[in-house]
């Protein structure tokens, strides 16, 4: 055998330069990243390249403009209806946070329990997220029309606890806190849905060893349940405030920002400046401002979806 | 500690009765095992007793007090789960000092108890480490160092060792054993194995679709089965079981062979009856019945050997070394002082 072996010849037939290349290993990586690079780059690299690039030039429509530095930042900063739409996403994204997870939360503990018809309950509770943004947004609109508003019929002509009809979006304040329960309406679903898979993660066994240990209900939500939920809480929210802080549809169709810019977000602004008003310019430099608040609930949910300490180690159950 | 009494007790899930009028007397102290196998209903009757399923009907009590009403975490129980249900997100200190914190026990007296727990578990240099950082066998501890931070009137244990590896089980059923001799807690310990019951156990209660077919010592149940159920259950290798008909001469069995019979009732000749004898009572014995060797199991110190005998097969253990090989003829006879007769219809002692 090793005779043979030996007798073989040791050079290898030449291989064409084509083999060799697919042979090269940084070759084969770069060629199988290309088509995930590729699609980055246009799709998300190149737009969001382009609208940094417009933030910081006059540019409108039908008119390439020229860099002018932080000039459109310096305007914004002065201009109130953008530091009003500021306070608005804040307040939005804050209040309605509360509110969904409230809410959600509520839902999620309610639906975990042994109720009748609990699939069929599971199955409703996620119409509001099935139905499209802009169909649930003008039935809203509808719901808060000052004719024919649901509301308003029931309590003036139903129960007759008020005389005149609610004027629900024709005012700022009122404005605000109707597309804020709108968004909380549209919102539920997600949270309760997600809240309830991470409750019915844990183990009953852990229920019934916190009431041996003398817990009451609420100790055991506070020891048990809240605890054990926290990993996938911190993931939710921070979805929930990134999606909240980006909302678009909701207000533009039901309210367009008014009445009298008073309830524009900075997405609608952003569109309102940049597209109806041709000021392209003006309007990716607000969209670019978002960029700071949208970095900071990134950071959050990074340091959040670390795994806790409890969650280290091999789990062999 | 306390005494447990558990008195007609049924549990029913809608009209499907799952435990049919259960009787136990658990004196203080007492090391109780429940054993029976699955769906006997033995993990409801101590969760019933726990406080995590209702009573259908009769009375559970402890101490002197009936319990049927009183919620779980006034029942001054610990409870062992057979998957721990340790907290996950506390360490083994706060674990086991959870029921503590809860009561708003003073700091000192939380960590000299759990310290004390701890040292009698060997876990004082666990007590930082989270629960997945655990082996098994170190988990089941943390559970039962939970258990007896607390010192409650009784322990409840639920298969605590079906989620360990054979060895880790033998040796922590002896550490349990060895805890409760030291503790001397009332203790309530359900398992489907019957080498668990039949060593820790101070008593046995053996159950079967939802009654107490036999309660007694350990070695009490063994030598003496109440039937049928109780003799095939208690016992590794288990019973040899023959059927056939008692008759004058002895034993008759379906196959047609006559085994030598030990004192029954003199009434009780040409009864159709099932006859038991142990593996360690069957002898070899030149005059003894021909069998065929089938199966040769030499465990060092006995020998386990599978015979056939009028068409049966039989379990032997031998402490002689056999030199038979399979395919070859054996000569046995039962111990007739112990063997066992049971109503072939009935299934009782007869």
């Amino acid at each position: 055998m090793t005779i043979a072996a030996e007798a073989r010849p040791t050079t290898q037939p030449e291989q064409s330069w084509l083999v060799r290349l697919f042979d090269y290993k940084p070759f084969l990586i770069f060629i199988c990243l290309l088509p995930a690079l590729g699609l980055l780059l246009v799709f998300l690299s190149y737009p969001l390249g382009l609208g940094i690039w417009l933030a910081f030039t006059d540019t409108r429509i039908g008119r390439s403009g020229i860099f002018i530095g932080f000039e459109n930042f310096e305007s914004l900063w002065h201009d109130p209806v953008f530091i009003t739409s500021v306070w608005n996403t804040l307040l939005y994204t804050g209040v309605a946070t509360v509110g969904k997870f409230g809410l959600g939360l509520w839902l999620a503990l309610l639906l975990n329990n042994h109720l009748p018809f609990k699939s069929l309950l599971r199955a409703l509770i996620l119409v509001p997220w099935i139905v499209p943004t802009v169909l649930s947004a003008i039935a809203f609109w509808w719901i808060y029309d000052p004719q024919f508003s649901i509301i308003s019929y029931v309590l003036v002509d139903v129960l007759g606890w008020r005389d005149t009809y609610v004027d629900f979006l024709g005012s700022p304040w009122p404005a605000r806190w109707s597309l804020i329960a709108a968004n909380v309406w549209r919102g539920i679903p997600f949270v309760a849905i997600s809240l309830l898979a991470g409750l019915q993660t844990i183990s009953p066994a852990l229920y019934e060893a916190a009431m041996l240990d003398g817990a009451n209900a609420w100790q055991r939500f506070r020891h048990v349940t809240l605890p054990m939920l926290m990993p996938i809480l911190a993931i939710v929210l921070t979805f929930s405030v990134l999606f909240t802080f980006t909302d678009f549809q909701l207000v533009y169709a039901i309210t367009r920002g008014g009445p009298i810019n008073s309830t524009h977000l900075m997405a609608t602004l952003a569109f309102q400046r940049g597209i109806p008003g041709g000021q392209l310019g003006e309007g990716a430099a607000i969209a670019v401002a978002m960029i700071p608040f949208l970095v900071m609930a990134t950071l959050f949910s990074y340091f959040a979806l670390a795994r806790r300490k409890w969650q280290q180690g091999e789990d062999n159950d | 500690m306390a005494s447990v009494q558990i008195a007609d007790v049924r549990k029913a899930y809608g009209s499907t009765q799952v435990i049919h009028g259960v009787d136990i007397d658990i004196n203080d102290g007492e090391f109780v095992i429940l054993v029976g196998p699955s769906g006997c209903g033995k993990s409801t009757l101590l969760r019933m007793i726990a406080g995590l399923e209702n009573i259908s009907g009769g009375e559970i009590r402890i101490g002197s007090r009936v319990v049927n009403d009183v919620p779980p975490k006034e029942r001054d129980i610990a409870m062992v789960f057979q998957n721990y249900a340790l907290y996950p997100h506390m360490t083994v200190a706060d674990n086991m000092a959870f029921s503590m914190k809860l009561r708003k026990a003073p700091k000192a007296e939380i960590d000299e108890r759990v310290s004390k727990a701890a040292a009698i578990l060997g876990l004082e240099k666990l007590l930082d480490r989270y629960p997945r950082q655990l082996s098994g066998g170190q988990r089941q501890r943390v559970a039962m160092g939970r258990a007896i931070v607390r010192n409650p009137q009784v322990f409840l244990f639920d298969e605590p060792l079906s989620n360990l590896d054979a060895k880790l089980r033998v040796q922590m059923r002896t550490e349990i054993k060895e805890l409760h001799q030291r503790l001397k807690t009332t203790t309530v310990y359900v398992t489907h194995d019957q080498i668990e019951a039949m060593t820790m156990a101070d008593k046995i209660v053996v159950m079967h679709d939802g009654i107490v077919e036999q309660m007694g010592a350990p070695l009490d149940l063994y030598d003496n089965p109440a039937n049928l159920f109780v003799a095939a259950f208690i016992g590794s290798p288990s019973m040899n079981l023959l059927k056939g008909t008692i008759r004058a001469n002895g034993f008759e069995t379906d196959g047609g062979v006559i085994w030598p019979v030990g004192k029954h009732p003199a009434d009780s000749n040409d009864r159709a009856a099932v006859m038991g004898i142990r593996p360690e009572h069957l002898i070899l014995d030149p005059n003894g019945l021909s069998a065929e060797v089938v199966v040769i199991e030499p465990m060092g110190s006995e020998t386990q050997v599978v015979v056939r005998c009028g068409g049966q097969d039989l379990t032997c253990i031998f402490r002689e070394r056999i030199t038979a090989k399979p395919g070859e003829t054996i000569k046995i006879r039962p111990d007739t002082s112990v063997t066992h007769l049971f109503d072939a219809t009935t299934g009782k002692r007869i």
